[in-house]
Formats: C-alpha cells, structure tokens, sequence
C-alpha cells in the first residue's frame, strides 16, 4: 500500500488533467463532444440556409456578459444566472421575430439547435477569458453543467415541439417553455449534485437535496426570466434585451450580497475561534483542525448543508468556554480534564454562543459535546458525538499526520464505547485514513 | 431613508422629533397635494390611441394592484438604512401603455399602501407624490414617443429614448420631493452623517435597474396582457427573497460579533463592556466627521474589536494591582498585534485592521507599537484611541475609582495634540454633550473572582479556576 503510494507523483505536479477526477472527465468530454458536433453540424447547415446573425451576437454576448459576472453562492459554488437566461432563452426563442427576418430575401430562417450550442459555446468561452486572466479559475465544470443543460433544452425544443408550438397561443407556448426550462434546470442541478458528490465525498441524493434547496429560488428567477426574454423579444424585437439587462442585474446584485455576508459571517467565526489559540488556551489550528474533521465526518454520515454549517460553526467555537477560565488548562486538551469539568466548560461556551440569539442549534451542539455518547439522558445530538470524537482525535494526534498516532488514537476511543459513538469514530477512522493518504 | 417613498418615523428615527411632522412640512404636503389633484384633473384620464381588443379600465387597475404589490413587497436595503420599493416598474408601464394620467393614478395607490407604518401625513405626501412623478414621467415620454399604447418595433429606439428619459424625470421628481420635505421636516435634526450618500448610488442604481421593467411589462402586455403583470413579480419576489435573506444574515452576523466580543472581556473583569462602548464612541466620532456609511460599518466592528489581541496576555498581569514590571508591560504592549493576528484573516476593511493595530499610538509619536506620529496614524486609529481613552478613564479600574465625564474630557482635551488627534477630540466631545454617553456599571469587588470547581483526582496541576460570569 505504502510502495504505491509512495510512486503516485505529487499533488503539485499533477497535470491538470490528472488531477481532474473521473465525473469531471466524463462531463467535460460529454460537453466538448457536444460543442465539436454542433460546430461542424452548424456548418453544414448554415451553408444552405439564412441565419438569423442579429439573435447570435445578441444572445451570444448576452451569454459572453453573464458568464462574465458569475454569482458565488454559499458553500463555494459558482453560478451564472445571467448567461443560463441568455442561453436558454435563445434556446427557445420563436421566429420570426417582429420587424427581423422574415423583411429578409433569402429563403426561410432557420435557428438549429447545433447553432445554439455553437453560439452558447463561444459566450461562456468569451466570457471566461477575462476569469482566466485575472487569475481566477476559469469554471470549467460549471460551463459544462450549463452547456449540457442547454444543449438537452435545445434539441428537445427546437427539433421535437417546435413545429407544433409554433403557431398554437401564448399560453401553451408558455406551458411548454416552463416544462422545459424546469428539465434544463434539473440537468443542471443533477449535474452539479453528481460533481459536488464526488468533490467533497457527500452521499448523492444529500447532494442532490443540498442543490436544490440552494438552487430552487434562482433557478425560479430565470425561468421567469427567459419566458419574459422569449416574449418580450416576440413582441419588440432583440432591443428590448437592454431594457431587461438592469432588472437581471439588480436581482443578481441581490444575490450576491446574500452570498457575501454569508462567506463574511463564517470567516469572521473562523478568525474570532481562533482567540482561544492566540491565549493560549489550545494548541494553534486546533479549532479549524476540528471544524474540518467533524464537517468530513458529518458528510460521511450523511448530515446535510444547513446542519454542516451548524456543525461548523459549533466545532469552530467549541472550546471558546475555556475563555471562562482564570488559567489555560495544561497543553490546552480538554480530554485530559474530569468529564463535569468538561461539561463545566461545554455549558459556559453555550452561554457565549447562546447570547448572540441566533445559534441556539450550535450552542446545543456546544452545550452537549461533552455528554457521553451512551447511557446520557437525553442523548447527545449527533454534531455533539462528531465534536467529541474529532476533538478527542485532534487533542491526542494535533497536526501530526504519522499513521500510527493516528490509528492508535482511533483505537483507544474505540475502547471507549460510553464515550465515543461507535459509528461516529467509524467514519473518523475513514476520514483520518484519507486525510493521511492525501498528505503522503 | 425609502426608495421613492417618504417613511419619516425610520428617517428620523434616534432624534427626539422622531414621527414628527413639522408646520413647515405640512404646508409643503399640503402644496403637493393640491398639485397633484390640480394637475391629474387638468389630463385626460386614458390617453390610450391604440385599438387594443381589452379594456383599459381593467388594464390600470391591474396596474394599480401590481404597484400595491411590490410596494408591500419592499425590502430593506441595507441594515438600518434604505428601503427598497419597485413599485414605480409599473407607474412606468401605465405611463407607456395608458398615459400620464393613468401614470398618475397608479402612483397614487401610495396612498393606500399596504404596509402599516406610514402615519397619515406621509399617506397623503407618497401618493401626491408618486401622482405627480408619474404624471411628470408620463408627460414626458408622451411629448417624445408622441404617442401611448404598446411599444411598436418600428420605432422602438424613439421609444427607448422617451422610456430612459421618463425614469430620469421620475427618479428626479421623486427624490427632489422627498429631498424637500426631509429638509423642511428635518432642519433642526443633527446631519445625518450615517453614510446616506453612499448608499444612494446603490439606491439610485437598482431604482433605475428596475426601471426598465416597466418598458419590458409593457412589450409584453402586447402578448400576455395582465399576465404580464404576474409573470414579472417572479424574479422581483426572489430578488426579495434574497435581499431579506441578506438583511436576516447580517443581523445574525452582527448578534454573533457581539456574543463573540463579550466573551473575550469575561477574562478581564474591569473591561467588560468596555469593547462595545469604545465602538458606539467611535461611531458617534466618525458620524460626527461625516465618515460614509461603509467605514462607519467597519469603525464600529474595529472599536468593539480593538483589545481582542488582550486575551494574549496572561490573566494576572491584566488583572494585577501593584505596578508593572517591564516584561509585563511588555506583554501588554504586544496587545495589538495579538488583535491584529486574529482579525487579520477577516475579510472586512483593511482600514479597520490598521485602526485596530494601530490604536495605541500617539500624536507626539511616543506611541506603541510602531511609533508612528501624526498623520501617519491611520485615522480609524485615532478616533478609537479617543473613544477607547475616554471609556478608560471613566471606568474604574483595580487600581482607581472612575473619573467624571467633566474630569475625563478635560484630560482629553489636555492630552489633545499630544496623545489624541484634536480634532477627533473636539468631535467626540461634541458627540458626547449632544447624545451623552453610557457609563459603565459599577462593578463588584474585586477580591475573589476566581471560583474554584471540582478538580479530577489524578491531575495534579493547579485547579482549574472559572472567572464568575
């Protein structure tokens, strides 16, 4: 196990594609298959019909801006509501359109689907450019995510129900449109889900609830948006895009204030949990070690997002009730102390964290992390078991990442069945394993 | 401060005339009033020239229910500060589809707007003026669209042009009016110096981003006719979702800081409070210099933050009542750059890290820990280290009684140009006579503090000792 450990090349001398894993490989495949396809399948179509070019640049810079001003949502996801507006309305759009093509002398005006996604293409790409070079990553995940998303909305509409849409009233337009978009949007969430899965090793269908809880309200947002796109642009022609690219910004702006204070909060907590360290009261890391170990553990038991964060932040300020204390306890562990000292310090850290009013969960979670994992009425909850146990961990191994420690570390809390939950130091055994792998 | 509405109990609140409405004020609503119900009779009610198959009667008032709508549905701006209201979306829509008159009647659903707080008096103002922002938008795009109804794809780009101008004319009508009436009812109040300014820019901005939906409403009333009206609200409705959400988080944030400072002064008895009445002092200091509101935002994090780097020294030296040695006032002089070294991964100001770092200097240079002089001192610096020197001095200590406030000023005032930047000083004592300052408590005695808890049998190190809460 070691020796072929030992040959694996190290992290930072990956190739990029290396260091892709499997899902990411098989999305971006799928996407470049799909962009060369629709490129050469445009070519040829376009040789022998109009194309509508005003819609292509329209869109396609639509596209290009919103990918431009991609939106960070909670829990380090990307998002780009403007550009999935863009793309999928030029998706869906009805010809012809008022005062445009059909003035034109050449033949009828044809939009395939391969143009759409060839159009769609160059957007993100255009629009990446200036992520890439500014030093920001250039997304490529989530372009493929939308791409695909896209492309299945495109087919469907374009070559299935366009024909009998067409001529039918605004309302089964609609109707249609709103089906698809909301299939688009489970393609993309799925997707998402799928990768996010894979990336921080969480169970598939907790992903996939995280996803659309965060996702449902934009996503709602540019539904209506591309419905009004479609419409307005039927009514007055590609113009009205400029009249609607400030209400997509106020709203996108509204979103990423939200996600701001949010990514704000959390750092703030992670900086403040740090005052114990810097007086002395615990070895230095020692809360972000926990917080980052029992976040892992409470994803591999299956906890989902609104409770990680719970559990983060209660990991994060478990051992501010040592702040109480005249005098750090010797080397800071508080597993060395007597259990109703350690509850001593679990209930005054409580009251810290209950005092703000809004972390009554987390100080729970503080409050209980002391308790034993048997026979302790009521029972601990399980963020309070996770907290025992990666604080017990990080107490005895700090940021050691020899194996041995480690694995003599679990074994002792294994013994200790009253103390430690058996599951919970099952998957810390896991978690620890792959932390040491991933440091070799 | 609303967006295009007049709330003037949140506008003054903190002042002792909140809600009030001025004489001065009630002649000038009264003026607008009368405009308004002047100039409304004077237009032809539906200006509407197109054949259009639906009544326009329905059409303004669903216009009318959309305007009441996303005027309930406003959402607080920014903590504390502004209001957001996209209400006027749709004045500008029966400006386009129905004319200046219909404008005006929608605008003048103010009046029975459905949220609560609005007195009487600001009812009447908010919808007299909306009418007329509405009948002022309206004339203007009828004088250069030259005619209503729906938008034409033929001559659209005059029509953009007549829109553009229209919400120009209407932000400027309804800001002027509501400028007016908070000077006529807010004279005597002391300058309001929390960052309004800055946060019109944001407001002016998403109040003309969403501006323009009521051009996009009217395109689509062409297909859709009221459903265009619904359709709308979705993205509006989320777009409040998300700022309401916003609002919630920076509330919690805000609860959070302070859990978090006070539980960094348990350790030291005689400094409870201390953190956050240095950050009120420093506020009431930067409102009074006129600081916007991001900085004062960011003052009020680094004054209620400024000794956290004091959890760095020992208990005993803090609490100690003999004299320092000098490895003691050693340890304690490295305070900020403890503080700083947790703050620092923070990612707000970096004015606030400096004023928190940097809060012991002194004007003649003497200071600690850099040495710096001047106005080489970062001014968050200075102005805490006023607030922070002020609190001192009126607080007692294990070594002192408290001094007065007269007793603490005049040492300010003595110590201005030497330690304090005068300035700040005349600033913060001006702030003080006007809105007073909250002494601490009187604190217990200090002989026994530490409480001794059961101690394990087999650990033979000292007991493990909890300051009383």
């Amino acid at each position: 196990m070691t020796g072929v450990m030992a040959r694996r090349p190290e992290p930072d001398r990956l190739v990029y594609w290396q260091a892709v894993d499997s899902g990411r490989l098989l999305l971006m495949a799928a996407a470049a298959m799909l962009v060369t396809a629709s490129f050469a399948s445009a070519a040829v179509i376009l040789t022998s019909t109009t194309v509508y070019w005003d819609a292509a640049l329209a869109f396609g810079g639509l596209i290009a801006f919103g990918e431009l001003l991609r939106l960070a949502l909670p829990g380090g996801r990307e998002a780009a509501p403007i550009a999935m507006v863009g793309a999928l309305s030029y998706a869906l759009l009805l010809l012809p359109v008022h005062g445009e093509p059909h003035s034109r002398p050449h033949g009828q005006v044809v939009l395939p689907p391969e143009l759409v996604i060839a159009v769609c293409a160059v957007g993100m790409m255009v629009g990446a450019l200036p992520h890439i070079a500014a030093g920001r990553p250039a997304g490529v995940t989530g372009m493929c995510g939308r791409l695909v998303a896209v492309a299945g909305v495109a087919f469907i509409f374009r070559l299935v129900v366009y024909g009998f849409v067409h001529t039918r009233s605004w309302e089964l337009q609609a109707g249609v449109m709103a089906v698809l978009i909301f299939f688009g949007w489970l393609v993309d969430t799925v997707v998402a889900a799928l990768i996010r899965a894979d990336d921080v090793g969480a169970r598939f269908a907790v992903a996939l609830v995280d996803e659309i809880r965060l996702q449902w309200q934009l996503g709602l947002a540019v539904g209506a948006s591309v419905i009004i796109t479609v419409f307005s642009v039927d009514a007055i022609g590609l113009p009205i895009l400029i009249a609607f690219v400030g209400p997509l910004l106020v709203t996108q702006v509204a979103f990423r204030r939200y996600a701001g204070i949010r990514a704000t909060y959390l750092q703030t907590v992670r900086s403040l949990a740090r005052v114990t360290e810097v007086a002395g009261y615990v070895e230095a890391g020692h809360s972000r070690r926990v917080s980052r170990l029992a976040v892992a553990m409470g994803r591999g038991l299956g906890m989902a997002e609104p409770e990680l964060l719970a559990l983060e932040y209660a990991a994060l300020m478990h051992d501010i009730g040592q702040l109480s204390l005249r005098d750090p306890i010797p080397g800071g562990a508080t597993v060395l102390v007597s259990p109703a000292d350690q509850e001593r310090i679990a209930e005054l850290g409580a009251d810290v964290i209950r005092q703000a009013g809004v972390l009554d969960e987390v100080a729970d979670l503080v409050r209980c992390q002391a308790w034993p994992a048997r026979g302790h009425d009521p029972a601990p909850p399980l963020g309070s078991r996770i907290i025992r146990a990666a604080n017990a961990f990080d107490d005895m191994v700090g940021s050691s990442t020899d194996r041995d420690r480690s694995i003599a570390a679990i074994d002792r809390m294994r013994l200790d069945p009253v103390r430690y939950d058996v599951d919970v130091v099952t998957v810390l055994s896991e978690v620890a394993s792959r932390r040491v792998a991933s440091r070799l | 401060m609303t967006s295009g509405q007049l709330g003037i109990s949140r506008q003054l609140a903190g002042t002792p005339r909140a809600g009030r409405i001025t004489p001065a004020a009630w002649a000038y609503i009264g003026v607008v009033v009368l405009a308004a119900a002047v100039l409304v009779a004077r237009t032809p009610v539906l200006g509407r020239t197109h054949a259009a198959g639906s009544n326009p009667w329905t059409d303004l008032v669903v216009l009318q229910a959309l305007f009441l709508v996303c005027d309930s549905a406003s959402a607080p701006l920014t903590f504390r500060q502004t209001r957001w209201s996209p209400s006027w979306a749709a004045t500008l829509a029966a400006a386009v589809l129905l004319g200046p008159a219909a404008a005006a009647f929608v605008g003048a659903m103010s009046l029975l707007s459905l949220r609560r707080e609005p007195q009487l008096g600001e009812r009447l103002f908010n919808g007299a003026m909306h009418a007329l922002s509405g009948l002022a938008a309206g004339s203007a795009y009828l004088a250069i669209n030259r005619s209503v109804g729906f938008p034409h794809y033929q001559h659209f780009g005059r029509t953009l042009l007549a829109f553009a101008v229209a919400a120009v004319v209407h932000v400027a009508a309804n800001h002027g009016m509501i400028w007016v009436i908070n000077r006529l009812n807010g004279a005597s109040a002391p300058p309001r110096a929390d960052g309004s300014e800055s946060s019109l820019a944001l407001l002016l901005s998403s109040d003309l981003g969403y501006a323009s939906l009521g051009l996009v409403i009217a395109s689509l009333w062409m297909i859709m006719d009221w459903f265009a009206a619904v359709i709308v609200l979705v993205p509006l409705f989320v777009a409040r979702w998300a700022m309401a959400q916003f609002v919630e988080e920076q509330r919690a944030y805000t609860a959070t800081m302070n859990a978090l400072c006070q539980a960094v002064e348990t350790k030291d008895y005689y400094t409870r409070g201390h953190g956050d009445r240095v950050s009120r002092g420093s506020v009431m200091i930067a409102s009074k210099i006129g600081m916007n509101a991001a900085r004062t935002e960011a003052i009020r994090f680094a004054g209620m933050l400024h000794d956290v780097g004091k959890l760095g020294v020992p208990t005993q030296v803090l609490q100690k009542t003999g004299p320092l040695t000098e490895d003691e006032f050693a340890a304690i002089q490295l305070h900020p750059m403890r503080g700083l070294e947790i703050v620092r991964e923070i990612g707000f100001l970096f004015e606030a890290l400096n004023g928190i770092m940097h809060h012991h200097e002194r004007i003649d240079g003497r200071g600690y820990p850099m040495g710096l002089a001047g106005h080489e001192i970062p001014e968050f610096a200075r102005v805490i280290a006023v607030a922070d020197a002020f609190d001192s001095m009126t607080s007692t200590r294990s070594y002192r009684e408290a001094k007065s406030i007269d007793l603490a000023v005049a040492e300010l005032r003595r110590g201005a140009g030497s330690q304090f930047d005068p300035v700040l000083v005349e600033a913060f004592i001006a702030a003080v006579a006007q809105q007073g300052w909250e002494l601490p408590g009187p604190t217990g005695a200090p002989a026994d503090l530490a409480m001794v808890t059961v101690q394990d049998h087999d650990d033979p190190t000292a007991p493990l000792q909890v300051v009383l809460p």
